[in-house]
């Protein structure tokens, strides 16, 4: 279907717009109603439907860059050392996803690759492509919703904060056998989860949705 | 006047003829094929949604059994070499006395994916039936299990940092096994068969629903 297409379908129905249906139950509610600060659920399973809060939109994009730029420290900077009987051995990000690169696992160590770095980064690159240009006070650019969509469809793969408490699990396991030395690299990857954490909590993707859909973008 | 012992009416997008996205909440006019706000399929309710779930779910548990039977990780000390599969990876740590990191992987990589499957399955059969469980009961274990599901990755992440860590020549060296990759394939499964879950199904055979 093309965007006039689209548009000459949408044209009757504009006042169905501050309309939404629960993603969850289908039951018909009312975007507007929520309060700045408020939380508007669903009242038929309290899903959450929509967080405003003020200033959302600049506070999404200072968080994802800030998320990425600490992605690019977590991958390049030593992660983890540990030290026993003389024996030396760093292993950084990398090396972690590199761990099931010989014969059969390869598929795993892409998957690996997917699941901590390049879903996490896509994913924060995404949102910024849809909602910095808002946050700015410009019109969507291009291919906005798709972006957006791409990043909702990751949400549930970008696995950094698994990967972080699988982290944690390696280190007690290893802890009595050798020392450990924790570089940067682990600090800025802990501090990534905590961030993207936070930006999950602010953005409210239903009214993500609706902006978008308001300022033109379809 | 709310009255607490009577059923409340709620209105869904079907009762009024339109359709909702499941992906941006809009509300859209019945036959419109793809959602005029975000661009996402339509479908008043997902019909083929229980056939998805059943098929991954059969995926995710064919790759539970190997995740189980072949060893998870293999460790070289000193000359002589041992093979762990998951639940002996667990009675290693309850046998060094990390009993709270036991009970992590434990509840990770035993528990979560074997209740999951069992709840998917229930949800599933549960379709379309009056039961004794409330659907806000089932709605809450639909959430856990949509919640939980990406948390079982965990034992995967915990055998690639040890093997890229404890790479210690002749002294120690630690090696994945095969086990890792069914026991990855798995997880992503389940994780596939809660995701074809259409949830609005559950809801439909609410009994507050009335109009």
């Amino acid at each position: 279907m093309t965007k006039q297409d689209r548009l000459k379908h949408a044209a009757p129905f504009a006042d169905l717009r501050d309309l939404v249906a629960c993603p969850v139950c289908d039951t018909l509610a009312r975007l507007s109603s929520v309060p700045l600060g408020g939380q508007g659920r669903c009242k038929r399973c309290h899903h959450v439907l929509a967080m405003p809060r003020s200033n959302a939109m600049t506070r999404i994009v200072m968080l994802a860059v800030t998320g990425a730029i600490l992605m690019v420290g977590a991958v390049s900077f030593p992660f983890l050392t540990i030290e026993t009987h003389g024996l030396r051995q760093q292993a950084s990000v990398l090396d972690t996803i590199l761990a099931y690169s010989d014969g059969l696992m390869v598929p795993l160590s892409l998957a690996m690759a997917a699941l901590i770095v390049v879903l996490p980064l896509m994913r924060l690159v995404a949102i910024l492509y849809t909602v910095a240009p808002m946050a700015l006070g410009h019109h969507p650019i291009r291919g906005a919703t798709q972006a957006f969509r791409l990043a909702e469809t990751l949400k549930p793969w970008a696995m950094a904060e698994v990967f972080i408490v699988g982290v944690a699990v390696a280190l007690v396991k290893v802890g009595g056998l050798a020392t450990l030395t924790i570089g940067p690299a682990f600090w800025a990857f802990a501090a990534l989860v905590l961030i993207t954490v936070v930006n999950d909590n602010l953005m409210s993707s239903l009214i993500i949705w609706k902006t978008l859909e308001a300022r033109g973008s379809i | 006047m709310e009255n607490a012992g009577s059923a409340r009416q709620y209105l869904t997008a079907r009762d009024v003829g339109l359709v909702n996205c499941t992906t941006c909440g809009r509300v859209n006019p019945a036959g419109v094929p793809l959602c005029v706000r975000c661009g996402a399929t339509l479908a008043s309710r997902d019909t083929k949604s229980l056939q998805k779930v059943w098929a991954w779910w059969v995926a995710g548990v064919i790759a539970f059994v190997p995740a189980n039977v072949y060893p998870m990780l293999k460790t070289a000390t000193l000359g002589s070499e041992s093979e762990s599969t998951l639940l002996g990876g667990i009675l290693e740590l309850i046998h060094h006395g990390s009993f709270g990191i036991a009970a992590i992987v434990f509840f990770a990589s035993i528990v979560i994916p074997a209740s999951k499957f069992l709840a998917i399955a229930y949800l599933a059969l549960g379709i379309g039936k009056q039961s004794r469980i409330t659907t806000h009961r089932r709605h809450q274990i639909y959430e856990v299990v949509e919640f939980v599901g990406r948390w079982s990755m965990i034992d995967v992440f915990v055998v690639a940092i040890l093997t890229a860590l404890v790479q210690l020549g002749s002294a120690a060296s630690i090696h994945p096994g095969i086990a890792a990759v069914s026991f990855a394939l798995s997880v992503a499964f389940t994780m596939l068969s809660a995701q074809s879950f259409d949830a609005r199904l559950i809801w439909d055979a609410d009994k507050d629903h009335a109009i």
